[in-house]
């Protein structure tokens, strides 16, 4: 199975996620815009469905919203897919995908750590970079370092 | 981590477990990584690895720097295969601008890339050994990396850090006895590595210590999003140099090489396989080389339009990718480096349950981390 | 050496000829103390290549008689090598505490004399001297191993200006005697 016949497929099984503009896709990847409701859901089925390798996982603050990208591939067809979930900007929260690749364990607990999105269902969401009493979240983009006795 | 504390199994006769705490200052743990392992006697029941001891921030950095200064701090991740995270930032940022760098600029950006795989091979030889005891294996590898570093200060004028390559090609061009001085290693290369395999290869203690020791299943490798030769060891055939090849890789003739068992052993046998591989390609680019631009036509001020590009790349420890988000700007909006060492490191977790203590060093130096890329 | 150290060079002091016996102990102490530097592995970041890299055959330490020892109870000197996060500073001061006396430091890169590339990063404490007193700073991003070589020279000649009557140490603290 090639992309595309991947894409067909998941947006006739879910019809709430759509493509997401190629124009600011400059790297070949297609990509999938999920809402952070059924994420679990469409894992589980590219997992079945070949797609079981997850890539990377990643947060990003875009000042309106946060945004989660997750990038898959399968080792034997080297097909590649990513999907994007688009979180508010106060409590953001989506479903951790940890049960099914336990790859994610650590990069969730940094999107936590350094952006401060939540991920329920996670076994240990602490913060893993930081120091455990460290207030704030750095890479927010409205973060202000408080001078501390280092200073 | 206190939580681990406080868990202690105590059974029938009254012995309780133990915790040991491996702090961040150790010998054997390649850096400053902490690793708390509860004990019974000699075996270890439950491990949980404390990170961030060299956390600096550099992704928050990144955003403030522009284009061409990240990639002089990109250097400082794994600061042992500096030209990779070059190589792996450069073709981000040629990504995200749509342009391409020239032929002679490619060749000898693969060159150096190469290059810089023995090396880490070589360290990891020396890092490996001594860890399991033999001391004398460092010295032989740090003897070949001198001979190496001496090729990448002649073309950029550092021993470790390199700043070598530009958007659009690299920096300098090569001086005139760069080709012969190569070659020169090459074959000096080869025979030291028969050394190599008297020395620490054929060796029974090595052998003993390594052997069905730490071994990871297919499944496992799936499941951890492992990559690099820490899968090639276990069986399944994926070199992104090959399967989603980017640069001029497909020009080249070379083998992946495969092993089946998954124990510290082959993940070991693994990269010196890789290493003879490596000087493969060095000599068929030297070969390749003629005369041309070095750099692309990129403008003073680099400001790619706005978009965002994943690119993948095959570093000595894994696959090494940059996201990059660009809003049109002088620097960047976002840069995110899925670095090999950290996702490759959360198999420890499982991999140490039911080993005794001296496994740890041995499992711990299999899996080749540098905690420049695990912490950011 | 603690009483011959700390009470008999006041006393010899008062006779005739007391200076000179103290001349020629300062002289014999120094000499042993900067030969035989040992120092604790701690290395953090890339610098710690480096100072690896001097201790094996191209730009051999041991001829200086630096030794590097895991432990910090077996250890006279520290090289910080690599940037010291703000996680990381209270272990260094532990570690430092640890080490017995006389203990000398050299920081080693620019990461750990003033925060390096990192400085205006938010988890990066600028400079290993807001944590530990410092002797001698050595420069580079990363140093070159004969850099690092210059700054154990420069601590030897430090040392050997030393007295006893400092209670042989390298930096004077403040003790009712100094």
């Amino acid at each position: 199975m090639d992309a595309q016949e991947y894409l067909t497929k998941i947006k006739a099984k879910f019809p709430d996620v759509t493509d997401v503009p190629v124009e600011k896709l400059k790297d070949g990847i297609p990509a999938l815009s999920c809402p952070a409701a059924s994420l679990f859901e469409v894992v589980k089925y590219l997992k079945e469905e070949g797609l079981n390798f997850l890539l990377n996982l990643c947060g990003t603050d875009y000042k309106e919203y946060f945004e989660v990208i997750y990038h898959f591939t399968s080792l034997e067809n080297k097909v590649k897919l990513a999907l994007k979930v688009k979180l508010p900007r106060e409590k953001p929260a989506v479903a951790s995908i940890t049960p099914l690749h336990a790859g994610a364990d650590w990069q969730e607990r940094e999107a936590f750590d350094l952006l401060g999105i939540d991920f329920p269902g996670h076994p240990n969401l602490k913060r893993i970079l930081l120091p455990e009493d460290w207030e704030g979240h750095p890479l927010r983009k409205d973060y202000e370092r408080k001078p501390d006795q280092y200073d | 981590m206190t939580d681990l504390c406080k868990e202690n199994i105590k059974d029938k006769d009254g012995f309780e477990t133990m915790y040991l705490n491996m702090g961040p200052q150790h010998p054997s743990t390649h850096g400053v990584l902490r690793l708390g392992l509860v004990l019974d006697g000699e075996m270890i029941v439950k491990a949980e690895a404390d990170l961030g001891y060299l956390h600096r921030g550099m992704e928050k950095l990144a955003e403030k720097r522009t284009y061409q200064a990240n990639i002089a701090l990109s250097d400082r991740y794994d600061y042992v295969c500096s030209m990779n995270n070059n190589f792996a930032v450069a073709l981000a940022i040629e990504k995200l601008m749509g342009v391409e760098a020239p032929k002679r600029a490619q060749y000898i950006r693969i060159i150096m890339a190469e290059l810089n795989r023995v090396v880490n091979h070589m360290l990891f030889f020396g890092f490996f050994a001594m860890d399991i005891g033999a001391t004398t294996a460092l010295m032989f590898g740090f003897r070949e990396r001198e001979q190496v570093i001496e090729l990448f200060e002649s073309v950029s004028g550092a021993r470790l850090t390199y700043n070598y390559f530009r958007v659009g090609g690299v920096a300098r061009d090569l001086p005139s006895d760069f080709v012969q001085k190569t070659k020169a290693f090459i074959k000096l290369m080869r025979e030291r590595l028969k050394d190599y395999d008297i020395l620490v290869t054929d060796n029974v203690i090595f052998r003993d210590r390594t052997e069905g020791v730490g071994v990871f299943t297919k499944e496992d490798c799936l499941n951890y999003s492992m990559t690099g030769p820490m899968i090639r060891a276990c069986g399944i055939k994926y070199d992104i140099r090959k399967d989603d090849t980017y640069s001029l890789y497909n020009e080249f003739d070379f083998e992946v090489p495969v092993l089946k068992n998954g124990d510290c052993f082959d993940r070991y046998q693994q990269r010196m396989l890789e290493l003879r591989e490596s000087l493969k390609i060095v000599e068929q680019a030297l070969e390749k080389l003629e005369p041309g631009d070095i750099q692309a036509k990129v403008p003073k001020v680099i400001k790619p339009p706005a978009g965002e590009a994943y690119v993948r790349t095959e570093s000595p420890k894994g696959e090494l990718s940059v996201y990059l988000v660009s809003d049109g700007s002088a620097n960047p909006y976002r840069f995110h480096l899925r670095a090999p060492s950290f996702i490759n490191l959360q198999i420890l977790q499982k991999a140490l349950v039911g080993f005794k203590v001296a496994d740890v060093i041995a499992i711990l130096g299999s899996i080749d981390i540098v905690l420049g890329e695990v912490d950011r | 050496m603690g009483i011959l150290l700390d009470e008999a060079p006041y006393i010899l002091e008062k006779f005739p000829g007391g200076g000179y016996v103290i001349t020629s102990a300062d002289w014999f102490i120094n000499w042993s103390r900067a030969n035989s530097l040992w120092p604790l592995t701690f290395g953090l970041a890339c610098c710690a290549f480096e100072m690896i890299s001097s201790n094996m055959s191209k730009y051999d330490l041991d001829r200086f008689g630096v030794f590097p020892r895991p432990t910090p109870r077996q250890a006279d000197l520290i090289f910080v090598a690599g940037t010291l996060s703000k996680k990381m500073a209270p272990r260094l001061k532990k570690l430092y505490d640890q080490m017995g006396e006389p203990k000398y430091v050299i920081s080693m890169g620019s990461c750990s004399n003033t925060g390096g590339p990192f400085y205006d990063s938010y988890s990066v404490v600028k400079g290993v001297d807001k944590v530990i007193p410092v002797d001698v700073y050595v420069t580079g991003c990363p140093p070159r191993p004969e850099n690092l070589i210059q700054g154990i020279i420069k601590l030897q000649e430090k040392i050997k200006k030393d007295t006893i009557k400092n209670n042989g140490r390298a930096r004077i603290f403040n003790k009712n005697k100094s």
